[in-house]
């Protein structure tokens, strides 16, 4: 049986996909490449100025870096601020090669 | 219970220490009143225990309140004209967060050019932002009114707006009986917000919501924009009994009842129905007596609520006229006035055929007196005797 919305105002608990699945708002991928990316490089935690500035928080800073694709809106922040440029931005069409 | 001799201000700051309220914002400076002057001397002096949050502008004070709100205080504002349309958009978030806000609406003129005197426009010029406005007639309904007007916004989870006449009722002083405290607050239980926050169960609080329905994380449906607008809507109509039933339980309690919807002066026979809002409603009584003694029958009704707009109580208050005849403090520009308007929308279809005739009167407080009401009301008789069914005048004003 579907649950009904009681609420009287707009609210909703703090949760990943409460907007729903907002990775689908993207055009552009962002693709790492380890041998660049500077934690990856000296297999440490290092850098992570993409974790740092991703407006979504879709970045998980570990060794290697990754990205949640289900939840990234593809605004390229990352690769702007990546110092390595280790971050390209792919256009959806090419992106399946690339996964 | 003690009589005291108050302005319409001071009548409301009773009201807002006997409800016990938490939080006060205010812009204390014009466009604002001695009305949260004496609430920001009492919090000083440790008389009301409440916070006083003082903030550059009226947007913001309605921001306070719909935090303060949120998170479950009691919450006091006032404001006049200019400070009131400052507040607009914030308004429209009070109503749409569902927040028991009780705001005085001191009634005053709006510019340009500049007035600080007395009329409607202010307060009806919000008439659409989703609060309920009740309107008072004396200094005693202001009292009695405020401490309703809380029972009333917790209960249907809506904000209210109590306005009142600038200077007419504000700086006018009255004999006001003053309610007893304990029974007040038997007939004001503490306020319960609708969504209880917590560190527990964190909420966000009005997201961006889409058009329409979807499902969250765990996957219940939530509603869409026009389901919390409709809410509201609903809401607001069904405050209407909210309204008639918190006025008969104040009666019950107090010993006073100031109508619910609505109030009626010797309306039974009446060859002649004079509707008003507020303080020229209750001049109106006036010339409806002097009418008397002159052998015209007239009988005026004074309309409590605006919104919710008593449509059932006016076909019902209405239904025997022959004539009506509206005194209001506003305009529609480029219609008529707001109330005009309204009253004959609520007659459509009723099969109540009696000529409307419309005075704007008083605007930017020009005075208008029992005798120019009583005269006002014989000429439109005597129009609708040669067949004018609609008239418009300015009452007082030159027009030529």
């Amino acid at each position: 049986m579907e649950i009904k919305d009681d609420n009287i105002s707009a609210m909703c608990k703090p949760a990943i996909g409460e907007a729903g699945r907002t990775g689908d708002w993207r055009d552009a991928t962002p693709v790492i490449d380890n041998a660049k990316c500077i934690a990856s490089v000296k297999n440490r935690p290092a850098c992570y100025l993409c974790w740092l500035y991703c407006p979504d928080g879709v970045v998980r800073a570990g060794i290697p870096v990754q990205i949640d694709l289900d939840y990234c809106k593809g605004c390229g922040i990352c690769a702007e601020e990546c110092p390595a440029q280790a971050i390209t931005m792919v256009m959806h069409e090419e992106v399946k090669q690339c996964r | 219970m003690p009589v005291r001799i108050l302005t319409g201000n001071q009548a409301a700051a009773e009201a807002v220490k006997l409800c016990k309220v938490q939080v006060v914002s205010a812009y204390p400076i014009t466009p604002s009143t001695s009305l949260t002057e004496y609430l920001a001397e009492w919090i000083e002096r440790g008389v009301l225990k409440a916070e006083y949050v003082r903030v550059e502008s009226e947007h913001s004070v309605m921001t306070v309140c719909v935090a303060a709100s949120t998170v479950g205080a009691r919450v006091f504002t006032s404001t006049s004209s200019h400070g009131l349309l400052y507040m607009h958009e914030q308004l429209h978030w009070a109503a749409g967060s569902r927040l028991p806000i009780v705001t005085c609406v001191i009634n005053r003129g709006v510019g340009a050019p500049w007035s600080i005197f007395n009329d409607q426009q202010d307060s009806i010029a919000q008439r659409d932002t989703g609060w309920i406005q009740l309107y008072c007639r004396d200094n005693q309904e202001i009292i009695d009114t405020v401490i309703q007007a809380y029972r009333i916004a917790e209960q249907a989870y809506c904000p209210v707006m109590v306005c009142y006449d600038g200077f007419v009722l504000s700086h006018t002083m009255m004999p006001v009986e003053i309610p007893d405290a304990d029974r007040v607050n038997g007939f004001l239980p503490p306020y319960k917000p609708h969504t209880i926050l917590s560190q527990e169960a964190p909420r966000n609080i009005n997201p961006v919501i889409f058009p329409n329905q979807r499902r969250d994380a765990d996957g219940i449906l939530r509603d869409g924009y026009m389901e919390f607008r409709w809410k509201l809507q609903h809401a607001l109509e069904g405050a209407r009994d909210v309204i008639v039933d918190v006025n008969r339980e104040f009666a019950a309690a107090f010993g006073r009842d100031h109508g619910g919807m609505l109030w009626e002066h010797k309306l039974e026979d009446a060859e002649v129905c004079i509707v008003g809002i507020g303080s020229i409603a209750s001049e109106a009584t006036m010339a409806a007596d002097i009418l008397r003694e002159e052998g015209i029958r007239a009988g005026v009704v004074g309309i409590r609520s605006y919104r919710p707009f008593p449509r059932a109580e006016i076909r019902e208050a209405l239904k025997k006229a022959p004539a009506i005849v509206i005194f209001e403090k506003n305009i529609s520009y480029g219609y008529e006035g707001a109330l005009c308007a309204d009253i004959k929308a609520a007659l459509y279809g009723t099969g109540v055929e009696a000529p409307v005739h419309n005075y704007i009167a008083g605007l930017g407080g020009r005075d208008v007196k029992a005798a120019e009401l009583a005269d006002a009301v014989r000429s439109s008789l005597a129009d609708i005797a040669g067949g004018v069914r609609e008239r418009q005048t300015w009452l007082n004003c030159v027009t030529e």
